[in-house]
C-alpha cells in the first residue's frame, strides 16, 4: 500500500482522532495511523473517564485553554456523536479548615480561567450534593462531567471516517523520511507507507519516539502508570459527583490527583488511580501492593462496598514530560514546528488530554492551514448514526417497541449488561471493521458485567463465526499478539 | 400493575425461571401436583442449563442409581418435561421480577410481562473471575474460567489452549483437567489457596492422580505474566493467613489460566424483587417449603446454594415444586400461614444450613455445609432438649450433607441448632 495525503495524523487516541474529525469538516486528503488493532487502545481507554473543569491549570496555560474550552465543547459533541456524558459536577473537599484557603486559591484560579459556576461550598451545602462526605468545606465545579472515554475516540474516528478521512489500523510507524521538495514518507512496520504534505504527531506515549525518528531532540516521554478497580454497579448511585481530596503534597509530586472514587457513565464506580513511573509504555500490569492500597482507600471512602464488588482492574500509563525527580506536571506541547516545514508536534497530552482533544483538534486544524488550504465541506455530517443509550437503559414502551421492530433486541447476549443481539451485532459489524473481542467489548460494552465475559464470550464466538466464518485461530482478543484460542477440539466432521 | 402502553401483559400460575435441572424438575413437580398453568422460561436456545456441557458421567448416581453424562442426565428430565406439555419459552430472557411477581421476558420479537400467582427461581450460579479475586498481572489472553472453556470446548469444538495451569480445585476445574489432558493438552498443575480441595474427593482421584497432575494446596498464583498470550504464572505457598510467602514464589511457563475458585449464585432478580439474602450462601434465606421472604416467589437448586450433585438440586427443586403449587392451590397464601416459623442456626463446625427455617408442620431434609474437613463426627441437630444425630466417617467442606429431619423434632421451640460434635 502505498497512499498519498494532505495531512496523515500518528495515533488513534482521543487526540488523534479528534484532529481526524476536526480535519473532516473540510476537503482535504486525511488519514491516521493507528499501530494497534483499533482507536482507543492506549491511554484513551485506559483512565478516569473524566471532563475536568480547568480550575487547577495555571492561568495562561495551554492547558488551562483547551480543557475548558474542550469542557465547553463536550454537550454538542456528544449529543450528535451520540457518546454518552454526565455533567454531575465535582466536590474538592478541604478535609481540615487548613486546607480551606488552598480552595478559594484554587477557584481564583478557575475563574481567571474562566471556569464557570465555581464555588465555596461550607459542609452543610456540600452534604446536599453528596450525603455524609467528610470535611469542612468544599470547592463545587458544576461543569465537571464524566463521559465514556473509548466511545468518545470511537464515535470521533467514525464520524471522522464517515466524512472521508482513511484510518490505517494496525500499522506501527518504523521511519519518517523528510522528501527533499517538502512533505514526508511515514513507512510502517508492515512494509506499507504512506505520503503526506502534513505530520501530525499525536502518538502519546510514542510521541517522542515520533520526534527521534525527524532528528528533532530534546523530547522525552517518562510513562506513569495507574492502576484502577472496578467496581460492581450495586454501588450505582452511591457516588452523585466527583470527589477529590483537596490536593495533598504527594498527589501533587505524582501529578495524578490521587486516588479517589469516580462513577462512570456506564454505572460503575472506579477506584485510582495511583502513580508509578515506569520504563515501559505499557506495562499495563496490576500490582499486589497497589491493589491492596486501593482496596484500603476504597474501604475508608466508600464503607458500603464489600469484597463482592471487585469486577475488574486495569491500569493505564500517562505520557508525562517530567521525570520522576522532577514530579508535577509540564504544559502541554502543541506546535507547528518551524525546523521541520508541515510537522506538527503534540507532547505530553497527559490529563486532561480526553477535556481538551475538541479544542486541541480545532488548534491543530489552524495550524495545519498554515501549509494545505482548508475549505470546509458542504457535506460534512456532524452526527453520527445510532442512539446513546444502550436498550437496557431505555423506557419500558420503547424497548418493546425496538424488540417487536428488530427480533434480535428481543435475545440477550451478556446478561450482566443486558446486552441485545442487536447491539452486539452492531458492536461486530463497525464501520472501523475492527474485529478483536477488546472492539467489541468497547462498542457493545457485552463482557464488562460482573460475570467477566464468562456467559456471553462463548456466545460472542458463535456470533462471530457466523459472520465471518472464523477458524479458532482468527479469534483475537486485542490484537495479533493475543490470539484467544489453539484450534479445534477434534477436525471438524472426524470421528469423535 | 397498570397495563403499559404497547406491552402485553399475562396471567399466570407458575412461572419458573431458568431451565436447568432445578427449573426442569421443579415445572415438572408443579405439573404433577395438579397446577397445570405452569410456565417455564430459559434464556438459551435449548433446555438442560449448564449440563448440557457437562459430557463427562457421574450424574445420576443417587436419582436414577446410574451413572448418566449431563446431557444424558437432563434428556430424562427434558423427556418427561415435554411429555407433561408444559409451557415454555426458550431463547427468553428474565429481564426484571418484582416484589408483587410481574415477571418481565424478552424474546425475539415480543417484550412481554407476565403477572404470575407463584415465582420459582432457579437461575443457577455463574463462576468466580479474576476480577473478583483480585489477581494481580497484567491481561494477556488465555486467562478463563473453566466452566468458559468447557463451554468452548464440550459446545463450539474449540481448544483454549495447550500448556494449562488451573487455579482452584473447584470441580469443574479438576473436570477441565482430565478433559484437556485427554485432547492432548498439558496440564502442570492445580493450584489450591485452601489446605483442603475445594471439588469432591472422588474427582481428584479421578481427574488429577489417575493423570498423574499435581495438585498444590495453601498455594496461590500471585501473577499473571504476558501481553498478548499468557506467558506464565507466578506462584507461591501461603500462610495460615492466606498471604503469599515470597521466599517460596516461582514460574510457571503456561498460555492457559483456567480459574476454578468458587460458583456465585445468580440473584440478581432475587435481589430486586426485595427477598432476603443469605449472605453465607448467597442465596435467598428460605422457609421448608423453600419460599423466600416474599410471599409466592420460591427458590431452589444453585440459585439457592451451591450444590455438589445435580442429584441434590432435582430432589431439592421437586419439593420446592410440589409446594409452590400446594401455595396456588391453597389460593396463593402460604399453607401454614401465621404458623410461627422456628429458625435454624448454623453452630460449631458448621458453614450454612439450609432451609434458614422452619414451619415445624412436616418433616424435611436439612442441608448443610462444614467449615473444614474432619473425620469420625457427628453432625448433631437440636431442638431444646429434642436431637437427631448423625454419625460421619468423612466429613468435607466440598461435599454437602443432608439430614432427613421428622416434624417431632422440627415442632415446638424457638430455634433449632446445627453442630459437628
Amino acid at each position: 500500500m502505498n497512499s498519498n495525503y494532505d495531512v496523515l495524523i500518528i495515533g488513534g487516541g482521543v487526540v488523534g482522532c479528534a484532529i481526524a474529525r476536526e480535519l473532516s469538516k473540510y476537503d482535504v486528503k486525511a488519514a491516521l495511523v493507528e499501530k494497534e488493532a483499533d482507536v482507543s487502545m492506549g491511554a484513551s481507554c485506559r483512565n478516569s473517564g473524566v471532563c475536568h473543569a480547568g480550575f487547577k491549570y495555571a492561568p495562561g496555560s495551554l492547558r488551562a485553554i483547551v480543557d475548558v474550552k474542550g469542557n465547553a465543547m463536550m454537550d454538542d459533541l456528544c449529543r450528535d456523536l451520540k457518546v454518552k456524558m454526565k455533567r454531575i459536577g465535582k466536590l474538592t473537599v478541604a478535609l481540615n479548615p487548613e486546607d480551606e484557603p488552598g480552595l478559594h486559591k484554587l477557584k481564583e484560579r478557575g475563574d481567571a480561567n474562566g471556569v464557570p459556576g465555581l464555588k465555596v461550598l461550607n459542609r452543610e451545602e456540600m452534604q446536599k450534593i453528596q450525603p455524609g462526605v467528610n470535611g469542612v468545606a468544599a470547592l463545587h465545579s458544576p461543569s465537571s462531567a464524566i463521559v465514556s472515554p473509548y466511545n468518545l475516540t470511537i464515535g470521533l474516528a467514525e464520524n471522522a471516517l464517515a466524512n472521508g478521512v482513511n484510518f490505517h489500523l494496525g500499522q506501527e510507524v518504523v521511519a519518517i523520511e523528510k522528501k527533499p521538495e517538502g512533505g514526508f514518507v511515514v513507512r510502517c512496520k508492515s512494509g506499507d507507507a504512506f505520503e503526506t504534505k502534513v505530520l501530525i504527531n499525536s502518538a502519546g506515549l510514542y510521541a517522542a519516539h515520533i520526534t527521534d525518528m525527524l532528528g528533532i531532540s530534546g523530547f522525552k516521554i517518562y510513562p506513569a502508570r495507574g492502576e484502577y478497580y472496578i467496581l460492581d454497579k450495586r454501588l450505582n448511585g452511591t457516588v452523585k459527583c466527583l470527589i477529590y481530596p483537596a490536593q495533598s503534597k504527594s498527589a501533587e509530586h505524582s501529578g495524578g490527583g490521587g486516588a479517589h472514587l469516580t462513577p462512570t457513565v456506564d454505572g460503575n464506580i472506579l477506584i485510582g488511580p495511583t502513580a508509578q513511573y515506569l520504563d515501559d509504555p505499557e506495562d499495563y500490569a496490576c500490582t499486589a501492593d497497589v491493589m491492596a492500597q486501593l482496596r484500603r482507600e476504597g474501604q475508608a471512602i466508600l464503607p458500603a462496598m464489600r469484597g463482592t464488588d471487585f469486577i475488574r482492574n486495569f491500569a493505564g500509563s500517562r505520557a508525562k514530560q517530567t521525570p520522576p525527580e522532577v514530579g508535577g506536571n509540564a504544559d502541554f506541547i502543541i506546535e507547528d514546528r518551524k525546523d521541520v516545514k508541515g510537522f506538527i508536534n503534540l507532547m505530553g497530552i497527559e490529563s486532561p488530554g480526553l477535556t481538551s482533544s475538541p479544542a486541541i483538534a480545532e488548534m491543530v486544524a489552524g495550524m495545519v492551514k498554515n501549509h494545505v488550504a482548508l475549505n470546509p465541506d458542504p457535506a460534512f455530517n456532524p452526527v453520527r448514526p445510532g442512539r446513546v443509550d444502550f436498550f437496557e437503559e431505555l423506557s419500558a414502551e420503547e424497548k418493546a417497541d425496538l424488540v417487536a421492530e428488530d427480533p434480535d433486541y428481543g435475545e440477550i447476549i451478556c446478561r450482566c449488561e443486558k446486552i441485545t443481539k442487536r447491539e452486539v451485532l452492531d458492536a461486530i459489524r463497525n464501520p472501523l471493521g475492527a474485529r478483536t473481542l477488546v472492539s467489541i467489548k468497547y462498542r457493545g460494552r457485552a463482557s464488562m458485567g460482573r460475570c467477566q465475559g464468562g456467559f456471553c464470550v462463548p456466545r460472542i464466538v458463535r456470533l462471530l463465526r457466523d459472520e465471518f466464518g472464523w477458524k479458532p485461530e482468527d479469534f483475537l482478543e486485542r490484537g495479533k499478539t493475543s490470539p484467544m484460542f489453539v484450534g479445534n477440539v477434534r477436525p471438524k466432521g472426524g470421528a469423535a | 400493575m397498570s397495563e403499559k402502553k404497547g406491552i402485553q401483559t399475562v396471567q399466570r400460575d407458575v412461572v419458573v425461571i431458568g431451565g436447568g435441572p432445578a427449573g426442569l424438575a421443579a415445572a415438572i413437580a408443579v405439573k404433577e401436583a395438579g397446577v397445570d398453568d405452569v410456565l417455564l422460561v430459559e434464556r438459551d436456545r435449548v433446555l438442560g442449563g449448564i449440563l448440557n456441557q457437562c459430557i463427562h458421567d457421574g450424574f445420576g448416581l443417587h436419582r436414577f442409581k446410574e451413572a448418566l453424562s449431563g446431557p444424558e442426565y437432563a434428556a430424562r428430565y427434558i423427556q418427561s418435561f415435554r411429555e407433561k406439555k408444559i409451557d415454555v419459552m426458550e431463547n427468553a430472557i428474565v429481564l426484571s421480577l418484582t416484589g408483587d411477581r410481574v415477571v418481565e421476558v424478552s424474546t425475539r420479537g415480543k417484550l412481554q410481562y407476565i403477572q404470575a400467582k407463584a415465582v420459582i427461581l432457579a437461575m443457577g450460579c455463574r463462576e468466580r473471575t479474576r476480577g473478583a479475586i483480585s489477581i494481580p498481572g497484567s491481561r494477556p489472553s488465555g486467562v478463563y474460567t473453566a466452566g468458559a472453556a468447557q463451554n468452548l470446548m464440550n459446545l463450539e469444538n474449540i481448544m483454549v489452549g495447550k500448556r494449562v495451569a488451573i487455579l482452584g480445585s473447584g470441580d469443574i476445574g479438576l473436570i477441565m483437567a482430565r478433559r484437556m489432558t485427554l485432547e492432548g493438552a498439558k496440564v502442570e498443575s492445580v493450584f489450591e489457596l485452601l489446605p483442603y480441595s475445594s471439588g469432591l474427593p472422588r474427582n481428584i482421584q479421578q481427574c488429577l492422580n489417575d493423570y498423574d497432575i499435581p495438585l498444590f494446596l495453601s498455594t496461590t498464583v500471585t501473577d499473571i505474566v504476558g501481553k498478548g498470550r499468557l506467558e506464565g504464572v507466578k506462584v507461591a505457598q501461603v500462610g495460615e493467613d492466606r498471604a503469599p510467602i515470597a521466599s517460596t514464589e516461582r514460574f510457571v511457563p503456561c498460555d492457559t489460566l483456567l480459574l476454578s475458585v468458587g460458583l456465585i449464585p445468580e440473584n440478581e432478580l432475587t435481589r430486586e424483587a426485595g427477598v432476603e439474602m443469605d449472605p453465607i450462601t448467597g442465596g435467598a434465606v428460605v422457609d421448608d417449603t423453600f419460599m423466600t421472604s416474599v410471599p409466592g416467589i420460591f427458590s431452589c437448586g444453585n440459585v439457592l446454594h451451591v450444590h455438589d450433585l445435580v442429584d441434590w438440586v432435582s430432589m431439592e427443586s421437586e419439593q420446592a415444586g410440589q409446594h409452590a403449587a400446594a401455595y396456588v392451590k391453597a389460593g396463593a397464601k402460604p399453607a401454614a400461614a401465621g404458623a410461627a416459623k422456628v429458625s435454624i442456626k448454623p453452630g460449631d463446625g458448621i458453614r450454612y444450613t439450609l432451609p434458614q427455617s422452619v414451619s415445624g408442620g412436616q418433616d424435611f431434609i436439612l442441608s448443610m455445609r462444614v467449615t473444614a474437613p474432619w473425620r469420625d463426627r457427628t453432625v448433631v441437630v437440636r431442638n431444646g432438649e429434642k436431637s437427631i444425630r448423625k454419625k460421619m466417617v468423612r466429613l468435607h467442606p466440598a461435599e454437602m450433607i443432608r439430614v432427613k429431619v421428622g416434624k417431632e423434632v422440627a415442632s415446638g421451640g424457638n430455634a433449632m441448632e446445627v453442630s459437628v460434635e
